[in-house]
């Protein structure tokens, strides 16, 4: 790669580079030195050591040296693509933007056969696995189908909502208070918990229409705290103490755990102690989030999701192409809030206990980090950020002590490596199939391509 | 989405027995930002089938006259009214920008505003969304009439760029193509809305000589070929003069001269708003 580069500035620049690095290891030792060197023992006593200076001083510098080496040979990588596309090398030699592994199988003439491949794994893991796995999984699944709700509002329409929990929070309330007061059950909830979400959406929407970017962003991020402390004071909802017992989908009115988990357990070799219902939540909250998948790829090849695009890229200039940036914003927020609502419903149902301490602001940066992770606007990415931020931290339990940690350092990487997200959107391409336009103007013999240099 | 039908609301002014000439008249237009008079008691007209030019030293009112006949700044006075060929007059003053598009009235900006992140073929078929009419429940059953809209639009996209000569990069992101091209599919994109009149804000702003040229054929051959009226606000005197029939001069937002290209060459009000008195 560095072949074209001549020896000695690769030399005195590698130089250049470890001194760098060295000053920054040394800054750093320098800023942590009293908290690496002091420590308190029994007593009272304060003891000091420079024992773990050095070990310091190394880890900083190999992670600088990396840091940096990768930053450069980012820039290198754009700079030669650059250099390469502006040598007018053929189309097909061009380091073009390479097609994502997701978007080469979408396109290949198997996609039908792997995708209900993939739903056939998915549909065997809870007969085949552990209580536990059903458990995350059920988790994860809810998450994937917030985070495809809130790409919809974020990725696609650009609309930055830091208080889509409180859509959540709709949803799950709604269940567990009809259930609570009225005895309303899973089935009549799931929509009733959908359309409040979608209310609050809209309502929501209607003040916040002539603001967009940080504004908006602090209006969403204070509805949610506001949801949150209306939860935590109300009577009817128990406040802090949370609504409990709250009833599983209901089956036919069969009772799941009776005789229907002795046939799973003696003839399908289910897990002994598999809650039954916990399976039927399992395959619930899997048929939202395929139909979540089937509509949000509809509405992004939809004129509505064109028109969100276009508010994202542009509002002016998407005014002035016709769309009414009223309606697509508001169809954006209510739209999205739909799916919290319905995921808000199966999560009380799954966890039987709610209480405001789960819809707290950290949870809107998790789902926004799932689709910011993910990839905005890119349908698989979303799914793989809910995967990565929800399965890896229970398998990494016992790092649990530095989630936070990582978390951070994961965020920061991304965005200066992989801005796009995991795997980034791509657009759909179309190919002219030679329609006929009313009143096509005759295409000249040599069509106006004049001022291209 | 609605409003398919012609607005009732219009022609107080009697029946029009024969057909205006213009198809966009203003009336009295002003625009008040506080103290500041932007423009003042502007009446401008568009013959049909015609290009026109709106021309005036920088800060003279020209984009804000473009905003308010286009729904982005609702006027403080005046009339802006469009004639269709085959319909009653239309009063666009007040109208939403998205309203004002629907109408027929298309344009493009003088920093270019493509949707940059989505592809060429995707830019105009955002173009056609006011001529279409599928909504939330059409995206999601993706019925019958949904498709055929949905085809029929992406080949009436294509057929534009292949008019255009834009075809080639149709899947390209726009923010990749050559800045001439970029100008190119900003004037494509607002051809995708069917409009009557097509106003271009400084479309040779930022392009060279040779690329000027190449618009000023672009223009003529939009004209020509989509049967509309152009309103052309622009610096470069040469392409004005060649290809417009009729030059309107604003200067601090007062209309100073109207006529023909070589009329306005020789006018000296018009010499002094550029150049200044001796």
């Amino acid at each position: 790669m560095s072949s074209n580069t001549p020896k000695m500035s690769a030399k005195s620049r590698i130089h250049a580079e470890v001194r760098a690095s060295l000053a920054a290891a040394l800054w750093f030792c320098f800023l942590a030195f009293p908290l690496m060197t002091l420590s308190i023992r029994p007593g009272n006593a304060v003891a000091f050591s420079i024992a773990r200076i050095p070990y310091l001083f190394a880890a900083v510098f190999l992670l600088t040296v990396l840091w940096r080496f990768f930053l450069r040979r980012r820039s290198f990588k754009n700079v030669s693509k650059a250099v390469l596309e502006s040598e007018g090398l053929p189309e097909d030699l061009r380091p073009g933007p390479k097609p994502s592994w997701v978007s080469v199988f979408m396109s290949s003439k198997y996609r039908s056969h792997m995708v209900a491949f993939l739903l056939l794994a998915v549909s065997v893991i809870p007969f085949v696995s552990s209580p536990y796995v059903v458990n995350v999984m059920v988790v994860a699944l809810i998450y994937v189908a917030l985070g495809l709700g809130l790409n919809v509002v974020v990725g696609v329409s650009g609309l930055l909502n830091l208080g889509y929990v409180a859509f959540y929070a709709m949803g799950a309330y709604t269940y567990a208070l009809l259930n609570q007061y009225l005895g309303w059950g899973f089935w009549v909830c799931l929509p009733l918990g959908a359309l409040t979400a979608t209310l609050m959406g809209l309502l929501l929407g209607l003040p916040v229409i002539r603001l967009s970017g940080d504004y908006l962003a602090i209006v969403t991020l204070s509805f949610g705290e506001i949801t949150r402390l209306v939860l935590t004071n109300l009577n009817i909802t128990h406040g802090p103490r949370g609504i409990g017992n709250i009833d599983p989908p209901g089956f036919f009115g069969i009772d799941l755990n009776g005789s229907v988990k002795t046939f799973l357990v003696q003839r399908l070799n289910v897990h002994p102690d598999m809650n039954v219902n916990k399976i039927y939540i399992y395959f619930i909250i899997l048929a939202i989030v395929v139909l979540t998948i089937i509509c949000v790829f509809r509405l992004e090849n939809s004129r509505l999701g064109r028109a969100w695009l276009a508010m994202r890229e542009d509002e002016i200039a998407c005014q002035a192409m016709g769309i009414n940036r009223t309606r697509a914003k508001l169809t954006a927020f209510a739209l999205g809030s739909t799916w919290a609502g319905l995921a808000g419903v199966v999560f009380a149902s799954h966890i039987t206990f709610i209480n405001p301490a789960s819809f707290s602001f950290l949870e809107s940066i998790m789902i926004l980090s799932i689709v910011v992770l993910g990839g905005m606007g890119s349908i698989p990415g979303v799914i793989l950020g809910a995967v990565v931020l929800i399965i890896l931290p229970e398998q990494l339990r016992f790092f649990s002590q530095y989630r936070m940690l990582l978390f951070g350092a994961l965020m920061v990487l991304m965005m200066v490596f992989r801005p796009g997200g995991l795997i980034q959107s791509t657009r759909e391409v179309y190919i002219h199939r030679g329609g006929s336009r009313k009143n096509a103007p005759v295409p000249e013999a040599a069509p106006n391509r004049g001022g291209r240099s | 989405m609605s409003g398919q039908q012609a607005p009732a609301a219009s022609n107080l002014a009697g029946p029009q027995s024969a057909p205006n000439p213009n198809i966009l008249e203003t009336r009295d237009l002003s625009m008040v930002f506080g103290g500041l008079i932007a423009l003042n008691r502007v009446d401008l007209s568009v013959e049909r089938d015609t290009i026109t030019a709106l021309i005036g030293p920088n800060g003279s009112g020209k984009t804000t006259f473009f905003n308010c006949i286009t729904g982005i700044y609702k006027p403080t006075r005046g009339q802006v009214s469009l004639y269709p060929a085959d319909g009653p007059k239309i009063s666009l003053r007040g109208l939403p920008a998205d309203k004002v598009t629907y109408m027929g009235l298309a344009r493009t900006f003088q920093n270019i505003r493509l949707f940059n992140n989505l592809t060429v073929l995707e830019n105009v078929l955002i173009g056609r969304h006011s001529r279409m009419k599928a909504g939330l429940l059409g995206a999601l059953l993706r019925n019958k009439r949904t498709r055929q809209e949905e085809l029929d639009a992406i080949d009436y996209s294509f057929e534009l760029l292949v008019s255009y000569g834009l075809d080639h990069v149709a899947n390209e992101l726009a923010k990749n193509l050559p800045y001439g091209d970029q100008r190119r599919l900003e004037i494509v994109r607002a051809l995708a809305t069917e409009p009557k009149v097509l106003l271009l804000d400084e479309p040779a702003a930022g392009l060279n000589i040779g690329e000027t040229a190449a618009l000023k054929d672009l223009i003529i051959r939009v004209k020509e070929a989509e049967k509309i009226s152009i309103l052309l606000i622009e610096h470069d005197m040469s392409l004005v003069m060649n290809v417009s029939q009729k030059i309107f001069v604003i200067d601090y937002g007062i209309l100073i001269a109207q006529g023909p290209p070589e009329e306005i060459k020789s006018d000296p009000k018009v010499i002094k708003a550029y150049l200044g008195e001796e």
